[in-house]
């Protein structure tokens, strides 16, 4: 995956074409990086670019102005060609003050481009920062290609017609930087003015005014000769279809959505904020109008609690969170393992423990998802490989949950929550059916007329799912220990041990599709690269790298954590070596020894940021070298 | 914000729930189930007054649920022949606000204990309560921890010796209608275990009300906390204790004189602001605080609620607030209603929104 670079003239301008670029705009967190950054999001998506998405924010909604932590920053990598990571260092270091400057620059390649808001490069500014010098005087950024702009000032007088106060307008020198970055990758523009004019309906004054300074930030590149060049980056060449942008929780609302259409059942969404996954919450509440209730209840025990009440009624009951939630939640799904009811825990996993980096990213629920209930407790976990998969996850967590009557953990993370790429739009008709049958029957195996809740599928090995206003079905399910088929209260040692056994038996059951191997070889590759959740892109950027090298390398992806592929064992004891990169201490590798007996090799990392594909690149060099 | 001034029908709390002609009797509510409290248990009483009870609402007993915590007194469901579930410890008012949200063609009843209650559900409890959820929570209180043998509990008096407080328990207990009251739930009432025709009278009332009720049933436990309430139960001494509410009436008590009047009366206090009792040849029948249980204000069934002190020298029973007030549940559902009205999902529609870039 080399980066072919070709100069060439177009028109007056020289434009250089680039097959890939990524962007950061770093500022302090009340200068609206994450609008900047998601509107040239947007641009590049309706440009046609595939495109992925990191955010990085503090925890704080408006920590110590002009400070390092902060420091609020968006980065983008957008190309002519699929790409799968938001990339690792930015070509481009958009630097509103110096604490930006300072917290990004060493993620700087050399002779990157830095453009800087000079502005804010004062003295009591760099002192903040621990700037002895003016890194813009002393020298220290020689080896990049940095841009010196004086975006609020220039943005005032931008707007200084407007009647508009002068804080007011300086505040919109984000859209100067937009306009100004626009500019020189050719951006389109049209859709930016449209979004600022939606964005500020109700005060049409700072619409124009935004507008006017992104529109000085594209004309400051057009006629200063500043910029001796611009870029361009040709539309990717994706499967046909339509596509639209989105995030990991906004996907994850849409499969919410969808699974109420598809399974025609009301669903109620019970919950509590937490970093990363209020979204999902925001987002859902606004789609009432799919016969979805959002409950925001008291705390996660009482979220968790009203779905599982609402899946006892016979509706879909979902409840999202992050780590500590789920911590809180664990009883209940524990009860809801007991009850062999349907429903969906949603956990956005965020660094921990206890309350950790809310902000950042990690995978290390998987144990706690996997173990983290008291007693013989197992449930279904799936976890979607990008934003867009969370939409597919949903619906698979749903499936599992309805078919087989069984709580189910969707695990998301931080980076896919707020990341974003191009979705190719599913067509409404081509997903599947996921309505079920409740119980309208009495099933006694003898002649007694009456109703039994344990009576299960012999298939599925669920039990018939018979909701309160069902008449002659009458029964009473709880979390003590149920006598097998009759669902009485039961004590008895041997039932007991049976029960645990058909748990089990019924989540291992569960049909999952098969690994598949992706080996362009054609199977020489020695050494198998395996990964779940949002390691996906880093891992596949970095096989591309290496098999670009003249490197075979095997990589595959766990989408379903339990039950594990039924292939998995075969797959794993084909590789010389099976190599796991994880955002944690090496879980997902430690059930793979437990379960497999296969030396798996971990390779971690606990950051909260995502694998950079040249580290990946690197590990996995180091191990290919060790087996050769 | 009201039902009236949503243009919402003031709906009854079974107004949804469907009814039946079939004549019912106690023992169709019975399950197969082998009752397993102890022998002289409180929680028989009050079992066997919901059982005699339900047939007289006419409802179809499938639209029936009961959902409680864990302790003796949340067994309650297995007993019953409705739907049912025995959950977790405290939980059970959230579980039911799911189930109540989205039925409001059930009858939902949430048994509870004075742990599973006021300790470890005591968030869930003033939420449900403030919230206003059409759920009926029935506290069944013995003062004591049975089912986990005999530790104190949050309405325990001070001082009360168990196996965890030999030397006496330390905290302040709650007054469960004072808690409910200060939650502002729309209905609160309390009845002894032994009063059957008291408690049905409170059952009842809380069934037909629209949102959360909180019933306190005082429980005897006879094996870790036998005759809590005894002196509530001798007939002199309940005379001298018992403060019964009747709506539109003066809040009178106590033993009848040769000329048929009762001995105390409620009356204001001008020192505290609160209520107090006093003789009435003392004060006069005119002092005497009249009951209004569908005062929006609460503050006098507040104050009525702090006569009953945790020595039980005064106890006030019956309905201390029944108001109309809008419901959660029912809200709720109103505005996905309205949502579902006005602009039908379109999942297509949702899923392309409005940026979309196609590719060839
Ligand atoms: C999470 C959890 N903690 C503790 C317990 C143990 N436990 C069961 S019932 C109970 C107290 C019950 O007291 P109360 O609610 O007054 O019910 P009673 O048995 O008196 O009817 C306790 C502490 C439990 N089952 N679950
Ligand atoms: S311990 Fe007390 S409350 Fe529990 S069943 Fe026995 S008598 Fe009833
Ligand atoms: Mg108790």
């Amino acid at each position: 995956m080399s980066l072919s670079e070709v100069d060439e003239k177009v028109g007056d301008s020289s434009s250089t074409k680039l097959n890939r670029v990524v962007i950061r705009f770093a500022g302090d967190s009340g200068d609206g990086m994450q609008l900047t950054g998601d509107r040239f999001t947007s641009e590049a998506a309706s440009f046609g670019n595939d495109l992925a998405t990191l955010p990085n924010f503090p925890a704080e909604i408006r920590a110590p102005q002009g400070t390092l932590p902060g420091v609020s920053s968006f980065q983008l990598h957008f190309a002519d060609y699929d790409i799968l990571t938001p990339g690792d260092r930015p070509d481009v270091l958009v630097a509103m003050n110096p604490a930006a400057l300072k917290a990004n620059l060493a993620d700087v390649p050399k002779s990157g481009i830095i453009i800087v808001n000079t502005d804010e490069f004062n003295k009591r500014n760099l002192t903040k920062v621990g700037y002895a010098a003016n890194p813009l005087e002393d020298g220290s950024l020689e080896n990049f290609q940095v841009y010196e702009v004086a975006m609020g000032t220039i943005t005032q007088g931008a707007l200084a017609e407007t009647g508009l106060g002068k804080k007011d307008a300086e505040r919109c020198k984000n859209m100067f930087a937009l306009g100004l970055l626009s500019w020189m990758y050719h951006r389109p523009t049209e859709s930016t003015e449209q979004f600022l004019r939606d964005k500020f309906a109700k005060k049409p004054d700072i619409a124009e005014a935004n507008i006017l300074a992104f529109r000085a930030g594209w004309n400051y590149g057009e006629t200063t000769e500043a910029f001796a060049v611009t870029y361009e980056v040709a539309p990717a060449k994706l499967a046909p279809g339509t596509y639209r942008q989105i995030t990991g929780n906004t996907a994850l609302a849409y499969g919410v959505v969808a699974s109420a259409e598809l399974s025609k059942l009301p669903v109620l969404l019970g919950t509590y904020p937490i970093t990363p996954a209020s979204d999902i919450l925001h987002e859902l509440s606004k789609h009432k109008n799919f016969n979805v209730t959002t409950f925001q209840a008291e705390d996660e025990i009482a979220g968790i609690g009203a779905a599982l009440g609402h899946a006892f009624g016979g509706g879909l009951g979902m409840t999202t969170t992050s780590g500590p939630g789920v911590a809180l939640k664990s009883e209940t799904i524990g009860l809801a393992v007991m009850t062999e009811l349907p429903l969906v825990v949603i956990d956005v996993q965020r660094g921990g423990p206890s309350t950790g980096l809310p902000t950042k990213t990690e995978q290390a629920d998987l144990l706690q998802a996997m173990f983290g209930r008291n007693g013989e407790s197992p449930v279904p976990i799936v976890a979607p490989a990008t934003p867009s998969d969370c939409f597919d996850a949903a619906l698979e967590a749903t499936r599992i949950a309805l078919h087989y009557r069984t709580p189910v953990i969707l695990l998301s993370d931080g980076s896919i929550a707020n990341g974003s790429e191009p979705w190719l739009i599913p067509d409404v008709e081509k997903l599947p059916d996921l309505s079920v049958q409740y119980a309208n029957e009495p099933n006694a195996p003898d002649d007694s007329g009456e109703f039994w809740p344990y009576l299960r599928d012999p298939e599925t090995l669920a039990r018939p799912w018979a909701v309160p206003g069902t008449p002659g079905l009458q029964h009473r399910i709880g979390g003590l220990e149920k006598q097998e088929g009759k669902g009485s209260i039961s004590y008895d040692p041997d039932n007991h041990d049976a029960m645990v056994r058909i748990r089990q038996s019924k989540v291992d059951g569960i049909e999952v599709p098969d690994l598949t191997v992706d080996d362009p070889s054609g199977g020489e590759a020695k050494m198998l690269v395996l990964g779940w959740g949002s390691t996906y892109g880093p891992i596949g950027a970095a096989a591309r790298r290496v098999r670009a090298k003249g490197m075979p390398v095997a990589s595959a992806h766990l989408r379903n954590l339990n039950p594990f592929p039924a292939n998995l064992g075969d797959v794993l004891r084909r590789y010389e070596r099976v190599l796991v990169p994880e955002m944690n201490g090496g879980q997902l590798a430690l059930l793979l020894r437990g379960k497999y007996l296969v030396d798996v090799r971990s390779y971690t990392k606990v950051a909260g940021l995502p694998f950079k594909a040249e580290e990946l690149e690197q590990v996995f060099t180091d191990h290919i070298g060790e087996i050769a | 914000m009201t039902a009236t001034d949503l243009g919402l029908p003031q709906l009854g709390g079974l107004d949804l729930v469907p009814s039946t002609e079939e004549p019912q009797k106690a023992k169709d509510y019975k399950s197969d189930q082998e009752v397993r409290w102890c022998p002289g248990c409180g929680d028989y009483i009050v079992l066997n007054t919901m059982q005699s009870f339900l047939p007289t609402l006419g409802l179809k007993p499938e639209n029936i649920v009961f959902i409680s915590g864990i302790g003796c007194s949340s067994r309650f469901p297995y007993y019953m022949n409705t739907y049912g579930m025995h959950s977790i410890h405290g939980r059970a008012p959230a579980i039911a606000t799911g189930l109540a949200v989205g039925r409001p063609d059930l009858s939902v009843w949430v048994v509870t204990g004075d742990g599973d209650a006021l300790s470890i559900g005591g968030n869930h409890l003033v939420h449900a309560l403030r919230r206003n959820v059409n759920i009926k929570i029935l506290l069944f209180n013995n003062r004591i921890y049975g089912l986990t043998k005999g530790q104190y509990s949050p309405t325990s008096e001070t001082g009360k010796v168990t196996k965890s407080t030999p030397m006496g328990s330390l905290d302040t207990p709650f007054n469960p209608v004072s808690l409910a009251l200060g939650a502002e739930a729309s209905f609160v009432g309390r009845a002894l275990d032994s009063d059957k025709k008291g408690l049905t009278e409170v059952l009842t009332a809380a069934a037909n009300h629209r949102g959360s009720a909180l019933v306190e049933i005082y429980q005897n436990c006879p094996i870790f906390n036998d005759g809590a309430f005894d002196m509530l139960k001798d007939r002199d001494e309940a005379e001298r204790r018992i403060i019964p509410l009747r709506e539109g009436e003066p809040v009178i008590f106590g033993p009848e004189s040769s000329d048929g009047e009762l001995e105390y009366g409620v009356v204001r206090d001008p020192e505290t602001g609160g209520l107090t009792v006093r003789k009435l040849a003392e004060v006069g029948v005119e002092q005497v605080v009249t009951h209004n249980p569908a005062a929006a204000d609460p503050a006098q069934a507040f104050a009525l609620s702090r006569l009953t002190g945790s020595d039980l020298a005064h106890t006030v029973t019956g309905i201390f607030r029944n108001v109309q007030a809008p419901s959660y549940d029912d809200l709720a559902r109103e505005q996905v209603q309205t949502a579902m009205t006005k602009h039908p999902g379109d999942l297509q529609q949702l899923l392309r929104g409005n940026d979309t870039w196609t590719v060839s």
